[in-house]
């Protein structure tokens, strides 16, 4: 099977997409948003035309409001960043957002954290992210415990959870490079996003191993003469268009949540979209190929 | 033959009036969508209990006492459905477990008033009835309590305890009261108003309320007071707990503090379904083209997936948050991957089986591989839930029911539609029906 067959190839693209994910991570930078730091984010709204941004600066300086970013939001708003406010900013915040009454604001969102439930929530997000991945690779692992030859299934386990590994270094990557641009911030969202791309992703890497492990047993019972990398191939070249049709379906669905969903979804979607059309590709150009590359290095030393 | 076509139509009929129940208890506001704070616009406080001082054998009754007292202030405020609760947060901050308190205000955008409201220090007062007052109108307001009630100097600072007892009764039954113990200065004072104003009504106010008027029956000099009423046992304990701990038996601090405008709210839940129902006609759309007949079996399947998950959005009730919202769409998209699998694993087997075969072959090859991979995202699914804010579980939850129902639409209702068309001979048009759009076969 040519992807089998060209399983280098395919690696080397692997690889130069993860090292330029990881590029774009370190050069870029993940801004980590107030849901974990602390923080305050306001997000306010002129319905009759907003101060410039000097304006509002001003207004903001005049009430005393130090560190803080602004940003445009839509065509008649900003969104206000800055870190845990004073009993004093929070009373002067809607006078000063409002430049003294001269431009009628309403808040439209307001969130306030404070650092503990922040560090909390990160502690838990790596602990989830962690907890996710070990319980794939435990689940897997016992899900093909029959098949044991020509490689065990924890083998099946450590790829599965490799090509994991791969499904998110791609979106942070990407979302390094969106938050450079549109300033999307990793909150909750984004780890939610990267969770439910773990567990989708491995869908489709355990339905080409779902197929290794029938083939084998087919052969096995039929006493048929095949290599490992023939069956795989075999396997993989079956289950393929299921492959790409079940993540279509879910890109489709992406799409359209991501074009004319809630606009507070949208990085969501996005993130979503990344990790699933890399999850897709892990599974069938990572995933699989790995197999047999490790099935072949350990035959080879057994001789 | 006839008893698997009926089957399908009973599914048809089902699925139809699962539907209508739906669409009619959102129009009847029977069991109306619980829409989170991001949707339906509002306030989320959360606060940190400080618990330090409270003995931890004590911690819980201290939480509910809280909660209790909360509750009460926020109700005062006038907010419809209100939530107050306690949790706990995860020891993983590094500092042990914290005891919080949850308040979310919906309909309340204005921060800066709900923190003043919560924040306030309550007071438990004694009041007397003042004389020549016969009845209070149940309607009085806490500004016009005065027309009928003088303060008695009195007041919960001067108290040291309070518990539920049960004393005889008229007959043999023992009736539930609340014994209270007034420190030096409150035992002074207490005997020195019971004994000037006997046969008075000597009323107990919380915030403002009278939460309960005995009549003051003889002179008190040893600091105990029995309140008798109308009492069941849960309401005494109840009243000896808020008596007890009349201010906030807990301090608090604010930790976080989020809110949504209403009208943010509601334009996400407009594209939200906008969204989602332009991803089912695209969903849908697709499998017909790419499927065909069963394509049409899996859209059929996909509309009994939406409205059963509706309904149990309606009863269960799941609090739809934005992310939530976005769960269910992106479940569209899931709910079809097994039909996907089977059809996929029925074409494969329509080569060397009979078609009524081919289809039983499918099902059956196809849910290792189903079972497998829907497990996976279940457990991810579980420890979203754990990781997740209020926000977040709500996604979780989502996800979660999405990928169990599915399981069963996609399998047992595609099933029963594909069994009770009844393919029986080769041919090309079964060709066609079960072809798919670049297969060669």
């Amino acid at each position: 099977m040519f992807i089998i067959r060209h399983r280098t190839f395919f690696f080397s693209i692997t690889i130069a997409l993860v090292v330029l994910a990881l590029l774009s991570a370190v050069f870029f930078g993940l801004k980590l948003s107030i849901d974990f730091t602390g923080g305050t984010l306001v997000e306010v709204s002129y319905p009759s035309g907003r101060p410039t941004a000097p304006a509002l600066q001003e207004a903001l300086k005049a009430g005393d409001f130090k560190d803080y970013s602004l940003r445009e939001a839509g065509d008649h708003g900003y969104i206000l960043r800055a870190g845990n406010m004073s009993q004093q900013e929070r009373t002067v915040l809607p006078q000063a957002l409002s430049v003294g009454g001269k431009y009628p604001a309403t808040i439209a969102q307001l969130s306030e954290i404070g650092p503990t439930i922040g560090a909390e929530l990160r502690n838990k997000a790596l602990l989830a992210v962690l907890a996710v991945m070990l319980c794939i690779l435990l689940f897997v692992a016992f899900a093909f415990r029959k098949v044991s030859q020509p490689i065990s299934s924890w083998i099946y386990g450590g790829v599965a959870l490799v090509t994991l590994i791969h499904d998110i270094i791609i979106p942070v990557g990407f979302f390094a490079i969106l938050g450079s641009f549109t300033g999307a911030a990793v909150d909750s969202l984004f780890v939610t996003a990267l969770l439910t791309v773990l567990g989708f992703s491995v869908h489709d890497t355990i339905v080409v191993f779902d197929r290794v492990r029938e083939n084998l047993r087919i052969n096995h019972e039929k006493g048929r003469k095949e290599s490992f990398a023939e069956t795989a191939g075999h396997s993989l070249s079956q289950t393929f268009t299921r492959s790409i049709n079940t993540s279509l379906t879910v890109v489709i669905t992406l799409l359209v949540l991501f074009l004319v969903g809630p606009a507070s979804t949208r990085d969501f979607a996005l993130t979503l979209l990344v990790g699933i059309v890399a999850g897709t590709y892990s599974s069938i150009f990572l995933a699989t190929p790995l197999l047999v590359t490790i099935e072949k290095y350990r035959a080879t030393r057994k001789k | 033959m006839v008893q698997k076509r009926l089957a399908a139509l009973a599914v048809l009929l089902l699925g139809a009036g699962i539907g209508w129940y739906v669409y009619a208890s959102q129009t009847h506001a029977w069991h109306p969508f619980r829409l989170g704070l991001d949707l339906s616009g509002g306030t989320q406080l959360l606060y940190k209990a400080d618990i330090s001082n409270i003995p931890s054998a004590d911690v819980a009754d201290s939480m509910a006492a809280l909660r209790d007292t909360i509750e009460r202030r926020v109700n005062l405020f006038g907010v419809a459905e209100p939530l107050v609760q306690t949790e706990k947060g995860s020891s993983l901050a590094g500092q042990g477990s914290e005891q919080r308190l949850v308040v979310e205000l919906p309909g309340i955008t204005d921060t800066q008033k709900a923190i003043a409201l919560i924040g306030e220090t309550p007071v438990l007062e004694f009041r007397l009835l003042k004389e020549g007052v016969d009845s209070v109108p149940a309607s009085t307001t806490a500004a016009d309590m005065n027309k009928y009630f003088e303060p008695a100097t009195l007041t919960g600072k001067d108290l040291t305890d309070a518990k539920l007892d049960f004393q005889g009764g008229q007959g043999s039954l023992n009736q539930p009261v609340v014994v209270l113990y007034f420190n030096s200065h409150g035992t002074g004072l207490f005997a020195d108003i019971t004994k000037k104003n006997i046969g008075r009504v000597m009323a107990i106010f919380l915030d403002g309320q009278p939460i309960t008027t005995p009549v003051i029956q003889s002179a008190i000099p040893d600091g105990t007071a029995v309140i008798s009423g109308n009492f069941t046992p849960e309401g005494a304990k109840e009243l000896a707990r808020t008596l007890k701990y009349g201010a906030l038996p807990v301090p608090i601090s604010l930790l976080s503090t989020q809110s949504v405008s209403g009208t943010l709210g509601s334009a996400a839940v407009a594209s939200g379904i906008f969204a989602g129902v332009v991803g089912v006609l695209f969903v849908a759309l697709f499998m017909l083209f790419w499927y065909r007949l069963p394509g049409l079996i899996a859209s059929l399947a996909l509309l009994v997936y939406i409205v059963l998950m509706l309904a149990l959005f309606a009863l269960i009730p799941v609090t739809l948050t934005a992310a939530g919202i976005a769960g269910f769409i992106l479940s569209v998209g899931m709910a079809v991957d097994a039909n996907i699998l089977i059809f996929e694993r029925t074409k494969e087997e329509l080569k060397s089986h009979n078609p009524r075969e081919a289809i039983a072959e499918g099902f059956k090859r196809a849910w290792p591989s189903i079972r497998d991979s829907n497990i996976s995202s279940m457990i991810t699914a579980a420890i979203l839930f754990w990781f997740g804010t209020s926000l977040i579980k709500g996604f979780a939850l989502v996800f979660f029911l999405g990928v169990l129902v599915s399981m069963l639409t996609a399998i047992s209702v595609s099933r029963t539609f594909l069994v009770a068309l009844g393919f029986e001979g080769k041919g090309s048009v079964m060709h066609f029906l079960f072809g798919s759009g670049f297969s060669k076969n």
